[in-house]
């Protein structure tokens, strides 16, 4: 681990005992330790029934008749609800955004009407005293279903013989978008070398240990439900249910505790949990639903199944003349609400090419409906594809004009000194270090060594691969991520902090926490900026009563955005105790600090006033505080980016692994990263950020794929057939930065949050693609299983 | 079906209960005892979430039944939090961030101290061997690894 450089100019973050900058443990892990921690599913209310869905075991059908009689009658069963029932209390939605210009999707129900369109929708709820009960009665509920033809390859899906999944919207196109920058033929035509790849990316899942679980408490004399959710983004689900259950927001309420994972899976509003909302209202009880691993794995969105053809044109000199890519993406039969499913393939489009000079680029990409389970975003939402395709397609150009790929990217990556700087694709880069990020990637793993090693074993037969990746990661996002394109999804977000009458901070932040440790840096920027010991500040996230409005945290937003607010809030709090300080001992703000809770001389740092023996003047003797002063010991700030859409950060990667050629297995034996968040807040907490999102971007090169037959069924829905990453196949992981704070805030914090998912699998590829080189095979299909590897090899 | 008595040890506690065959020790555990340290990620023996400890041996209590522990001795993340016995290990995880969202915690640190109880200087390799069955989405594990390793040291020196 390398430790951050200091940004050379002081600022409000250099003051006295800050901890910005510094490892500081967690707070409250003591209560996930010793498992007191309270998760969704360890939640219990008086009256509490339990929800289980009937799901579909069809891909697309007709629903024909839901026969309950039996299932009624069944011990414990409270109701059994259908679609057509749960619409007298919820309304159908459709997953569209303005600005993705003609996306379309159909109208989506809380439970299936009439038909179903994935293997795994649901067709009624039963709701019963217990989860065995309900389980007991759903064996006895009857679906009648005339089967209809699904839609499962997504290259066949806008071909005129397919049927269209849903009429109304005239085919089975959901969105396209097409980009053309500089003169790409001309490019191409002028290229001494053009190479072409067909990437192949499977779709995987989440796989977040916790699964999705809601408990739902409609309060019918008080006219609010209280929604417990592992939501990243409380506020947006209050919107959401309000909406859709025909109340106001100031009706409900959402309180997330403890989660038990979320990356990206538990950022959407799922049919499933707005069942559960709306039975609550329904049968008037709180009512739980916890998801088992099959559900999951059924349900929870999926990601990245693209097919991305990718072109690259080069010169004899190592220039890249121009990118062109065309990109296929099939993302179930809806487009995921409220967030869409457009993104992904969107984001594929803005940033391939994205580290690279390089003006020339087109792009085409298509988003396709069929009949399996919905896609949408996941960590690093579209990164992995886009930096898979280009830093294939620059190890590829290297090996035809025969360059080293360090040396054409040192050759093509933007200068660090050539900021700002505007992408082919119209994206706004602040500050990034490309150049800066590399050299010291390759100080760290000792590249010429490697290169070395790796030639002595490849006489012995041993076949290692190195595999470089370079990438931008977009975090920070303002309102142009949903805002603009109508999605009630906040992209600022609200900090609001009091000294209470012991002299300690309350804190409110609209960030919430799953782990990453939104409270940490929190409590850590409070702390800092007020000058008290972060003991004595106390965190309160993830309750939409009792936190000011904001957008949660997903994005890499929690730090950049949430970490602002806080800051800006606790400056004023500062200077609204200083006043009362100052009156208090007939000084003037400007003579006084405060450091570890007192009120100190800002020239001699003898202590004055204890923040305590502050509060307890202002809360209980005010009588004794000069005339005309009203002390505000609470300050309330609000964030949001403005001058650029999204604070772009950059780093590289790098993959040493080895590949036994005779069993196809690969052995991942070291990964570095040099990455650039800006101003670090904590290193130890921004660098497991980075190795956690690195190893779910290794499951997504090695291992993870959702296996869809041709009738679209989810052939390895369970964690014995679907593989993850665990403890045994993965390696060490050595994290560098290089620190570029935005300007923008005063914080100077960008996000890390995507960094990891975002080149891993690009690195692996790359390095297993190295290790072939002697037997000419190149692989652009992940994961890479051995299956793949021996057949690129001829062996099977 | 009708319910079958059962009595035993849980964390050094005498419990009686009354349980279905079909009842599973993490949810006895968690719906009949409150003790919701104990997790249930996959309900199919893959995940670890579960693990708690029946005499003395790790078991994943999604794959186990309740009325199969009668007259036994159970213990969860609670009682080895209680007791002290993962104290050290506990604090290296703080001290390593070797937990993000906490869910896998409770069943990591006891597979941790069943290796440290067998293996007293455990190999990096030996600890990713014996976490093998353990999922975390979250640290990418090198976290949990060193804080393991920082422990069996500091015992180590202090024995």
């Amino acid at each position: 681990m390398t430790a951050p450089e200091k940004p050379e100019a002081l600022s409000v973050l250099d003051r006295p005992n800050s901890y910005i900058g510094k490892t500081v443990p967690r707070p409250n892990l003591d209560r996930l330790m010793q498992g007191r921690g309270q998760y969704v599913s360890d939640i219990e209310l008086p009256r509490m029934a339990h929800v289980v869905f009937l799901r579909s075991p069809h891909a697309h059908a007709k629903i024909v008749k839901v026969d309950a009689a039996a299932a009624k009658r069944m011990p414990g069963v409270i109701a059994v609800v259908t679609g057509q029932e749960l619409a007298a209390v919820i309304t159908p939605w459709v997953g569209v955004l303005s600005h993705m210009k003609g996306l379309k999707s159909a109208p989506q129900h809380a439970i299936a009407i009439n038909r179903v369109c994935w293997q795994g929708e649901a067709v009624a709820a039963v709701v019963a005293t217990s989860r065995a009960l309900a389980e007991d009665a759903l064996e006895s509920v009857v679906v009648e279903y005339e089967e209809l033809e699904a839609v499962t390859d997504m290259r066949t899906a806008l071909d005129p013989p397919t049927p269209v999944i849903h009429a109304s919207l005239g085919d089975n196109l959901a969105f396209e978008r097409i980009h053309s920058a500089g003169a790409a033929d001309q490019a191409f035509a002028d290229a001494d070398e053009v190479a072409e790849a067909e990437f192949v990316f499977g779709r995987h899942t989440g796989v977040t240990l916790e699964p999705r679980a809601v408990v739902a408490d409609w309060n019918a004399a008080e006219a609010r439900l209280t929604i417990y959710q592992g939501s990243q983004a409380p506020h947006m689900v209050r919107n959401i249910a309000a909406l859709h259950l025909g109340i106001e927001e100031r009706q409900v309420r959402v309180v997330c505790k403890d989660v038990g994972g979320s990356f990206g899976i538990k950022v959407h509003i799922y049919a499933d949990e707005m069942a559960t909302y709306a039975l609550s209202k329904l049968l008037r009880r709180p009512i739980k639903f916890v998801a088992d691993r099959v559900e999951s794995f059924n349900t929870d969105i999926h990601a990245r199944d693209h097919r991305c053809r990718g072109k690259i044109g080069v010169k004899r000199d190592g220039t890249i003349a121009a990118f062109e890519i065309d990109d296929l993406t099939g993302v179930g039969p809806y487009s995921m609400y409220p967030r869409t499913s457009a993104i992904e393939a969107n984001q594929v489009v803005t940033l391939v090419g994205g580290p690279y000079v390089t003006g020339n680029y087109r792009a085409r990409a298509r988003v396709v409906f069929q009949n399996k389970n919905v896609m949408c975003q996941y960590r690093a939402v579209g990164h992995p594809i886009a930096c898979s395709v280009t830093e294939g397609l620059v190890d590829l150009a290297a090996m035809k004009i025969g360059m080293n790929p360090v040396e054409i990217r040192r050759r093509n990556l933007i200068a660090d000194d050539a900021y700002p700087y505007v992408s082919p694709s119209g994206l706004r880069f602040e500050k990034l270090s490309h150049h800066a990020s590399l050299n010291k990637l390759l100080a760290m793993m000792d590249y010429d060594r490697l290169r070395v090693e790796q030639a002595g074993l490849r006489k012995r037969n041993v076949h290692r691969g190195i595999g470089i990746a370079s990438f931008i990661e977009v975090t920070n996002p303002s309102a142009a991520f949903y805002g603009v394109g109508g999605a009630k999804i906040s992209s600022q977000d609200g900090v609001a902090v009091r000294l209470d009458a012991q002299g300690s901070v309350i804190c409110q932040t609209s960030i919430t926490e799953q782990g990453q440790g939104s409270e940490s840096l929190t409590a850590q920027i409070v702390g800092s900026m007020l000058g008290v010991p972060m003991s004595r500040v106390r965190v309160i996230l993830g309750d939409t009563d009792n936190t000011p409005y904001g957008g949660g945290t997903w994005a890499s937003r929690g730090a950049g955005i949430g970490g602002e607010a806080a800051l800006q809030a606790t400056k004023i709090l500062r200077k609204n105790i200083l006043d009362v300080a100052a009156a208090i001992l007939q000084s003037t703000p400007a003579e006084l600090d405060i450091a570890d809770g007192v009120v100190v001389n800002s020239s001699d740092r003898a202590p004055r006033i204890e923040l305590k023996e502050l509060a307890r003047i202002v809360y209980f003797r005010p009588d004794t505080l000069p005339p005309g002063i009203q002390p505000e010991l609470m300050a309330t700030r609000h964030y949001v980016p403005r001058e650029y859409p999204f604070a772009f950060t950059n780093g590289v990667q790098a993959s040493w692994l080895e590949v036994d050629t005779e069993t196809g297995f690969v052995k991942l034996l070291k990964h570095w990263v040099v990455e650039d968040c800006g101003t670090i807040i904590n290193p130890q907490l921004v660098d497991e950020q980075i190795r956690g999102g690195v190893v779910q971007g290794l499951g997504a090169a090695l291992f993870e794929k959702c296996v869809y037959d041709e009738r679209g069924q989810l052939t390895n829905a369970n964690m014995a057939d679907y593989l993850v990453p665990m403890s045994g196949e993965m390696p060490d992981i050595d994290v560098g930065h290089v620190v570029s704070p935005t300007f923008e805030s005063e914080l100077g914090a960008k996000g890390a949050g995507e960094a990891g998912t975002a080149g891993a699998a690009a690195a692996v590829a790359n390095a297993v693609n190295d290790a072939l080189r002697p037997f000419g095979a190149t692989i652009t299909e992940i994961p890479l299983t051995p299956q793949i590897i021996l057949t690129a090899l001829g062996r099977i | 079906m009708t319910p079958t008595s059962i009595a035993l040890e849980v964390n050094g506690e005498r419990i009686e209960a009354q349980v279905l065959p079909r009842l599973n020790l993490a949810d006895f555990l968690r719906e009949h005892l409150h003790l919701t340290g104990t997790h249930v990620g996959c309900e199919h023996g893959v995940c670890g979430a579960c693990t708690v400890r029946v005499n003395g041996e790790i078991v994943r209590a999604c794959l186990m039944l309740a009325v199969q522990v009668d007259g036994n001795a159970v213990q969860t993340i609670e009682g080895l939090s209680d007791s002290g016995e993962v104290a050290d290990l506990q604090e290296a995880f703080r001290n390593r961030n070797a937990l993000q969202c906490g869910y896998c915690t409770p069943g990591m640190l006891i597979a941790a101290q069943d290796l440290l109880k067998q293996n007293a200087d455990p190999s990096r390799e030996q600890i990713r061997e014996h976490l093998s069955g353990n999922y975390c989405r979250c640290t990418g594990y090198q976290a949990i690894i060193d804080a393991v390793e920082s422990t069996a040291r500091s015992r180590g020196s202090r024995s």
